[in-house]
């Protein structure tokens, strides 16, 4: 399926009720396993919204910024926020059991190795270039999401805002966002109220 | 004070003042674990660290090493739980209320306000990665690169991301 196309009318949450507990963990421990560099949160996008639709694009997003906003792990609160919203406290511990299998035994092997050997592993170099690719994913998400999120000058220029602010210049979270939150609000309630959204 | 207790105690009061993805912390660890307890020296950590962001998940999962240096395996268990369980327990309190608000007018209208915010914070994540790590002009390249192609194509990332890794190992 081509990116320009929007995923269409998908039934409200997910076609044909919610997906299993073990559904929602193998879906998980393949976006675990493959989570590398920081990219999680569009391997989530990717598998959840658009490949599986048992997300719809807004609400995926708003738990992405409420995931974003919230203290720990970006990727970690997001499992847990799509795990409870489709199968409640059981759908959490399976999303994040999931999504956090690999990495712990991956991390925990790779420490055991070095702490016996005294160097690290000899697989640095293909993994920094992963890494810088993982990136470069983060960066195609964001454009992704921007084009469906984004339609007029104001959003674009919050977003902007915070991106620089937060990511260029390391403005501290919450006054960037008690800034930008108040006339994201403002903007969208006009928007509902004149009907566009 | 027992080794178990002093994990819990630094991770749990980390858990929930880890903003930002959680790499926010890590300095602190690194000072109290390395300059104050003396769990392990400063190459060690540094090594860690490496380790963590290599592989896949959050980069706070080096903490399980400092607590498997510390104390053991056990002490691997109890810096994951103590730094991940609060914060995790808090996002699932926050995803209950927000599902009792299905249907609910303001919801609309916060999740539309809200998608602004999530762009932003995707590229300023973006943009701290880049300047988290040593990104010479091959690795810039790869990031580039990577960008363009999972923009315009439906690729499956991880075809992109495994050729990341063979033309950093080649250049």
């Amino acid at each position: 399926m081509p990116n320009d196309v929007a995923p269409g009318p998908v039934p409200r949450g997910m076609a044909g009720g919610a997906p299993s507990l073990g559904a929602i963990f193998g879906c998980f421990l393949g976006i675990g396993l493959s989570s590398f560099g920081g990219g999680t949160t569009a391997w989530m996008r990717k598998e959840l919204v658009r490949k599986r639709g048992w997300l719809e694009e807004r609400p995926f997003l708003a738990g992405l910024a409420l995931c974003q906003i919230a203290p720990g792990p970006n990727g970690m609160n997001l499992a847990v926020f799509v795990g409870t919203n489709l199968r409640g406290m059981r759908g959490a511990v399976a999303a994040l059991g999931g999504l956090m299998l690999p990495p712990v035994v991956i991390v925990m092997a790779a420490g055991l190795l070095y702490l016996r050997a005294g160097t690290l592993p000899g697989v640095q170099n293909v993994l920094t270039g992963v890494g810088a690719a993982a990136v470069g994913l983060m960066f195609a998400n964001g454009v992704q999401i921007a084009r469906r999120a984004i339609r007029s000058a104001v959003p674009g220029l919050l977003a902007t805002a915070l991106a620089v602010t937060i990511g260029l210049l390391h403005a501290p979270l919450l006054p960037a966002l008690l800034v930008t939150f108040p006339v994201s609000w403002v903007l969208a309630r006009r928007a509902r109220r004149q009907g566009r959204v | 004070m027992n080794v178990l207790l002093q994990l819990a105690l630094l991770f749990g009061g980390l858990s929930l003042i880890a903003f930002g993805g959680g790499s926010g912390i890590l300095p602190a660890v690194q000072h109290e674990a390395v300059d104050v307890q003396h769990w392990l020296t400063g190459r060690e950590f540094i090594d860690f660290f490496a380790i963590a962001r290599a592989a896949p998940g959050p980069g706070s999962t080096v903490v399980m090493l400092v607590g498997l240096k510390a104390a053991g395996a056990l002490g691997a268990v109890v810096a994951a739980v103590t730094l991940f369980g609060p914060s995790s327990l808090l996002m699932f309190a926050a995803a209950k209320g927000w599902r009792t608000l299905e249907g609910a007018a303001w919801r609309r209208t916060a999740e539309a306000a809200l998608a602004p915010i999530a762009v932003g914070l995707t590229f300023a994540t973006g943009l701290s990665l880049l300047q988290g790590t040593e990104h010479g002009w091959v690795l810039y390249g790869i990031t580039a690169v990577s960008m363009v192609v999972l923009t315009v194509t439906d690729w499956h990332p991880g075809i992109v991301l495994a050729a990341g890794g063979v033309v950093s190992l080649l250049l």
